[in-house]
């Protein structure tokens, strides 16, 4: 019987990809385990085998295709003494395909998950000059550009972290640094956080700035120590002689079915160690230009990714030196009737419900911390202020949340401003579950985000 | 690379000159006078919170300062009032900042257990038990980075010997050849706990083997024993042949900190310790026995290191506490 032979995930985020190579043609025998074909996505290129032995058919996408989604059919495998011709057109079988395998890049999107990540064009920046050009990048490409940039202006910034180097990143964030700046500069650790944090601790003392990078912040856990009482502290406790300029960086939060200990938002946790700054961008242009920002400062930052806005692209100005400064949050979106905090992927939800919002003629003022400390209180409290409404979303827990910091500020310097609670929307209070249902009721989605905005306006 | 003990060979003590044992002699005492001080103004209620003293153990930081050079960086854990006065920093600042005061290293915001000075190249003072191990590792790979040939003397104890990050700094100094020297002060008691109660084996300078990391065991009660495999591990890290680990056998005569009754030792071991072992009655008798000081002139030293511990006391008991503005300040750069 013929079978099809569907585009693979190759990740536990990967949407759709590029075949960059077919190693088998049309009437080739295979066996199970023989490389049918090269996949590139956005993290690497990657060999795909045979699960079955057949015959090749039909091969039904050519190599070099760009975009290639997740479950589309590339093949067509027969057996032996069967026709190609005897197989219905592929295409019919198309959303069949789709729609029976849950796909494992689904993202808990409430009712309006859009199926392409959305490419989002942010108001203008105040501080970027009047006809800049704008290109359109890739988080991961920026957030490489940033580091690249600051290499280059100052020999003291190295990077350090786990596959960082020859790996070229293990989400390909630091693609090409080590081909510019050499194994000094882009430094390849064994797998020890809470001893390499500790040894960038030193390093920083010693007079250097370290770029650290947690393969995913889950495994900064083990570093905790040295992270909160050495890094955060150590100006202070020394009067103010030395310090730790450390950026450590990586990816945050969930990513898509890697279940509990690999799915966590440490927004708060760190938001709460005064000594660090804390940095969470959405955009590219705000990856770029914060971690260039925090590259360059004199404290410690705490400079949280998500894997799943790594491929997202976004315009970002064409300057020589584009920087974004700590405690200026961004207003993406202008309105009158409810404001709508959030930061990092929250951004996605927030702005997906703002959209879906204003199709019932509700306008949501949607901002944008971008930075959770310092945190621009007053942008928050004006928008409350003209709003008279707010709600907060972030996919970290509930209790001790940004959220619930918002709203006791809100209540102390706004209080005579507020028509309604002030709610606060979060992931729920679980550790977050493998399964695709429960991890989708785990975490907070646009559906919430649009039902609050309801409630706060009484509509 | 091997592990050897030269615990119980003693350094031939006729290439040592007058100079450097009476350096040595006052560098010890003002060490041990100034914890007494320090021990004196905790009962007083003047100095709070944990006080770690050091006396015991003075032979292990003078001799090894002995064997730096300017620029060489050290750092150490909470016991660390002697690391300070051996490196240079001034008693008066140490002390005030014991008393919390604004005179103190650390404007009287670290207290005891954190301190710091960049000018004399001292990185602290850590309160967490071997997190200055990695930390120290660190400030060698700077040095490395910049290749400017300088060394760092990563000081921790026999407790701090079963943490983790011990051995995860191992790996990576070797790994990366860098210029650490690891000197675990082994005092026999991590706090209440002996060694024989927390460790599976006994010679902790042959922990680096693993890590293909050279180590040997010093009697840390001779400063003349202590510097001479000081100058062996400054040239082995110098040479750029990675790190090293000096294991100093050495004692410490009060409790773990000053809250500590120390019921896990006999009043008799101490005894015996301070009978037989003393650092500082060791370089006493050199001195008299090779004619190179009379009694009269160590009683005159006696005189002017209790002199300068004095000032010490009166300094930091007269310094300000620190302006309340100074709660705020030092965060953020």
């Amino acid at each position: 019987m013929a079978t099809e032979v569907l585009m693979p995930a190759l990740s536990p985020t990967m949407e759709e990809g590029t075949l960059a190579k077919w190693l088998v043609k049309e009437g080739d025998e295979v066996a199970s385990g023989d490389i049918l074909a090269e996949i590139e996505t956005d993290k690497a290129t990657m060999e795909f085998e045979a699960v079955d032995e057949g015959i090749i058919g039909k091969i039904l996408i050519d190599e070099g295709t760009e975009g290639v989604k997740v479950n589309t059919p590339i093949a067509v495998m027969v057996e032996d003494g069967e026709s190609v011709d005897d197989i219905a057109a592929p295409a019919a079988n198309e959303d069949d395909a789709k729609d029976s395998a849950p796909k494992e890049t689904d993202r808990p999107d409430g009712d309006k998950a859009p199926a392409q990540p959305t490419r989002q064009s942010a108001p203008p920046e105040t501080d970027i000059p009047e006809g800049t050009d704008m290109r359109s990048t890739t988080v991961r490409e920026a957030l490489r550009d940033a580091m690249a940039e600051e290499m280059r202006a100052d020999d003291t910034v190295f990077l350090m972290g786990e596959e960082v180097a020859e790996y070229q990143g293990a989400y390909k964030v630091s693609q090409g640094l080590l081909d510019e700046f050499g194994a000094r500069r882009v430094i390849d650790t064994p797998i020890t956080e809470h001893g390499f944090t500790g040894l960038a601790a030193g390093a920083a003392m010693g007079g250097l700035r370290p770029i650290v990078e947690f393969m995913t912040f889950n495994f900064a856990m083990q570093a905790m120590d040295q992270i909160i009482n050495t890094v955060a502290k150590t100006r202070y406790m020394s009067g103010g002689q030395m310090s730790c300029p450390i950026v450590f960086r990586g990816p945050n939060g969930a990513a898509a079915r890697v279940a509990a200990q690999h799915s966590q938002d440490y927004a708060a946790w760190y938001a709460h160690v005064p000594g660090l700054h804390v940095v969470m961008p959405y955009s590219a242009s705000d990856a770029k230009g914060l971690l260039k920002t925090a590259i360059r400062g004199d404290n410690p930052v705490i400079f949280l990714e998500n894997e799943l806005l790594y491929g997202q692209s976004f315009d970002v100005p064409e300057m020589d030196d584009y920087t974004v400064p700590f405690g200026k949050a961004r207003i993406w979106r202008e309105g009158e009737d409810v404001t709508i905090v959030s930061f990092g992927i929250g951004m996605k939800y927030a702005l997906e419900a703002a959209d879906a919002l204003a199709e019932d003629g509700i306008t949501a003022e949607v901002i944008d911390l971008r930075t959770l400390r310092p945190l621009d209180y007053d942008t928050v409290l004006n928008s409350v202020k003209k709003t008279n409404r707010c709600i907060t979303v972030e996919e970290g827990w509930p209790v001790a949340s940004i959220g619930n910091h918002l709203s006791a500020t809100i209540m102390e310097r706004a209080f005579d401003y507020l028509d309604a609670p002030v709610i606060n929307l979060t992931g729920k209070d679980v550790p977050l579950p493998y399964a695709a249902n429960l991890e989708k009721l785990a975490l907070v989605t646009t559906k919430e985000v649009i039902e609050a905005a309801r409630a706060v306006t009484y509509r | 690379m091997a592990a050897r003990k030269s615990a119980d060979k003693k350094p031939s003590k006729s290439n040592t000159s007058k100079e450097e044992l009476l350096d040595h002699y006052r560098e010890m005492l003002l060490i041990r006078r100034f914890e007494e001080k320090a021990g004196q103004l905790y009962g007083m209620g003047l100095i709070g919170g944990f006080c770690h003293l050091y006396i015991g153990q003075e032979a292990v930081v003078v001799g090894l300062e002995a064997a730096a050079e300017e620029g060489d960086k050290r750092i150490t854990s909470y016991r660390d009032h002697g690391h300070m006065l051996a490196s240079g920093m001034d008693p008066k600042g140490v002390m005030a900042e014991l008393t919390g005061r604004e005179d103190g290293y650390s404007k009287g915001k670290g207290g005891s257990m954190h301190m710091f000075s960049t000018e004399k190249h001292f990185y602290g003072g850590h309160g967490i038990v071997g997190a200055q191990v990695p930390i120290g590792t660190g400030l060698a790979f700077a040095d490395k980075y910049k290749d400017n040939g300088r060394v760092t003397f990563t000081y921790f104890g026999d407790g701090a010997a079963n943490q983790g990050q011990v051995y995860e700094s191992f790996n990576m100094a070797s790994l990366w050849q860098l210029p650490v020297i690891y000197v675990v002060e082994n005092n026999q008691y991590a706090m209440g706990t002996s060694m024989q109660r927390s460790s599976s084996t006994p010679d902790i300078y042959k922990r680096g083997e693993a890590f293909a990391i050279p180590g040997e065991a010093v009697d840390g009660m001779d400063v003349l024993a202590v510097k001479e495999a000081g100058l062996r591990a400054t040239e082995h890290c110098r040479a750029g042949d990675g790190p090293y680990i000096l294991e100093m056998k050495t004692y410490r005569y009060r409790g773990h900190s000053m809250s500590d009754p120390a019921k896990y030792r006999t009043r008799e071991e101490v005894q015996k310790v301070r009978e037989e072992r003393d650092a500082i009655e060791h370089v006493r008798e050199l001195l008299l026995q090779g004619k190179h000081a009379s009694e009269d002139e160590l009683k005159a030293i006696d005189k002017d290191i209790k002199n300068v511990v004095n000032d010490a006391a009166e300094f930091a008991k007269n310094s300000p506490e620190p302006a309340v503005e100074e709660l705020w300040t030092d965060i953020y750069a």
